[in-house]
């Protein structure tokens, strides 16, 4: 009983931390090029980015679902090189993540990057830093507070996924059934106790994440003005 | 003077304004790039750090930094660039700061040792610091430090006082003064004020719209007529004396050159056999033919008529006076300047109504 209450939420972590880390990794240079890009598909881009803010996540899930499975072309791949299928697998999970929190790392991280003066980095240029020494001295460090943002939101947001995931992932324990599944099953059986539970953690944790946010950024704005 | 160090040819384009200049540069002392804003100066300087792409050629102390097949990028150029925004690493404390450029410079190369720059720019009490916590001032004293930790082959400064209060100004001046003396370093100093160029070049690079109009040492250039660019305003000469009697009851110090002396008031930064330098104004130069005793100037110079020119300013004219070797500008309006009919080689006296004692 006890574990498979348990269950989900460690699932549930796993894969939000999962996500954060794969998206700062992928998000950062994204980011990075819509900050400083002038190329003429800087806009097109931008805007593939942010489509999972707009779209349903059934209309993400359903894509996905074709595109893994065993007529997509991804789906293909996957096959041939021997990793099988991802729908339905937790690793297929945080391919979907990926994509569905996209937009809750690339905006944040971007809108940091853009507020760099172009100054700090001509000035390390003059200082010898080359251009790898001038991102991970400079501009991570002067875009601290966005990578907070970035990683607080991606994590919170996914942790609040449902519609890609039961579309991708199924129900199935220990594999993909996340919180947010979790609960809807145990409202389609009328445990609303159990459902509370893990509902009012939710909420609960929402909430502290927001605050921690807020107060984050508040003490860099003032820290700034100092 | 000295040889050529630095030759730097730059065309570039844009919207409404072309940069065309072919540069060649001493290599010591400091070169001002002197001119209005939106003449080229700054962009020309970015174009010698690499910050900006021109077309052009520019060798270093004979090393090429670019040529028609080759673009050195800005962190491989052994320069400094000290910018008008100081842009000091919000994130680091002053000494990390400072050690930011030096520690990415080889060891072997490092000519400039951490505790000297700390104490030139009179930085000791700062170090532990962070930059949002300092003045004006301090800051650019910071960037300067900065700047020069990394043992630049070339220090590049881009108005470096322009955004600070009169005082800090003056707080600065005398740092830089010990760096030009101090480095056998060749400093480019973009500059539109003519009392920092006045009191701290030895070179001077005129610009106007993208173009160079006058070169050469300084005290020559200013005193030229011909240019097609004047300083207005500010058109002056700079006269090299040496402080050689004092008159102490009326407090009064004599600075005697080639071709006369001017009384000054008593200077405490001065004494019997310094060298100084006066910048003596255009506009506070009257031109008599006579020497007149009857009046308040104490300073009358006998001089002769060298050249007379229109200024650009309608209704006036500039003339160029020779006090033995030492070439004067005196401003008049242009009916004086006709009632005098003055001619070349005609003698007249000098009457300067104030000088300033720039170094």
């Amino acid at each position: 009983m006890l574990e498979t209450y348990w269950q989900p939420v460690w699932l549930t972590l796993k894969l939000a931390s999962l996500t954060t880390l794969v998206l700062l990794l992928v998000g950062t240079p994204i980011a990075w090029w819509l900050a400083r890009s002038r190329h003429w598909l800087r806009q097109p881009i931008a805007a593939v980015v942010a489509l999972p803010l707009v779209l349903p996540p059934t209309v993400l899930g359903f894509y996905l679902l074709l595109l893994l499975g065993p007529n997509g072309w991804v789906g293909q791949l996957t096959e041939r090189l021997g990793l099988g299928l991802l729908p339905f697998t937790f690793e297929g999970l945080v391919v979907a993540s990926v994509i569905y929190s996209l937009p809750f790392t690339v905006q944040p991280l971007q809108n940091a990057f853009e507020s760099i003066r172009e100054g700090f980095l001509e000035t390390a240029a003059t200082l010898r830093a080359g251009p790898w020494d001038r991102f991970f001295f400079v501009v991570i460090p002067l875009a601290r507070n966005g990578f907070i943002t970035a990683s607080v939101l991606t994590f919170a947001h996914t942790i609040g996924e449902f519609g890609v995931i039961l579309m991708i992932g199924g129900n199935i324990p220990g594999e993909t059934k996340v919180l947010s599944v979790a609960i809807y099953d145990h409202v389609e059986s009328l445990e609303y106790t159990q459902a509370h539970w893990l509902a009012a953690g939710m909420v609960v944790f929402s909430f502290i994440v927001l605050v921690t946010l807020y107060a984050l950024n508040g003490r860099a704005r003032a820290g700034a003005l100092r | 003077m000295t040889s050529t160090a630095i030759e730097a040819r730059f065309v570039c384009r844009f919207p409404g304004f072309e940069l065309d200049v072919d540069l060649k540069l001493p290599g010591d002392g400091i070169t001002a790039l002197f001119g209005h804003s939106g003449c080229g100066k700054t962009t020309l300087l970015r174009c010698i750090a690499g910050l900006q792409q021109a077309q052009g050629q520019l060798s270093v102390f004979g090393t090429p930094w670019q040529t028609d097949t080759l673009f050195r990028p800005v962190h491989q150029r052994p320069l400094a660039y000290v910018f008008q925004e100081t842009h000091l690493f919000p994130h680091l404390s002053v000494r990390r700061n400072l050690t930011f450029g030096q520690r990415r410079v080889p060891a072997q190369q490092r000519q400039i040792r951490f505790d000297d720059a700390v104490s030139w720019l009179g930085l000791a009490h700062l170090l532990e610091r962070m930059p949002a916590g300092l003045s004006g001032g301090e800051r650019q004293r910071v960037a300067i430090a900065r700047a020069i930790l990394t043992s630049p082959r070339l220090l590049l400064m881009d108005e470096p006082l322009s955004a600070l209060d009169q005082s800090s100004k003056q707080e600065i001046l005398p740092y830089l003064e010990r760096l030009r003396d101090h480095l056998a370093i060749p400093m480019l100093y973009v500059s539109h004020s003519t009392s920092e160029v006045a009191r701290l070049a030895n070179h001077i690079v005129m610009m106007d719209k993208g173009r160079v109009i006058a070169q050469g040492p300084l005290q020559e250039t200013l005193a030229r007529v011909d240019q097609p660019f004047r300083l207005e305003e500010d058109a002056g000469v700079l006269v090299q004396a040496t402080l050689d009697a004092l008159d102490e009851p009326w407090h009064l110090a004599r600075f005697s050159f080639d071709g006369g002396s001017l009384w000054l008031r008593q200077d405490p930064r001065f004494r019997p056999g310094d060298p100084a330098r006066i910048q003596v104004l255009a506009r506070d130069v009257s031109i008599a033919l006579t020497e007149h005793r009857d009046q308040s100037i104490q300073n009358l110079l006998p001089a002769r008529v060298d050249r007379v020119e229109t200024d650009v300013t309608p209704g006036t004219t500039l003339v160029r006076l020779l006090a033995g070797n030492t070439p004067f500008l005196s401003r008049l309006t242009s009916r004086s300047a006709a009632q005098l009919a003055l001619t070349p080689g005609q003698p007249v006296w000098l009457q300067i109504k104030s000088v300033a004692l720039v170094d």
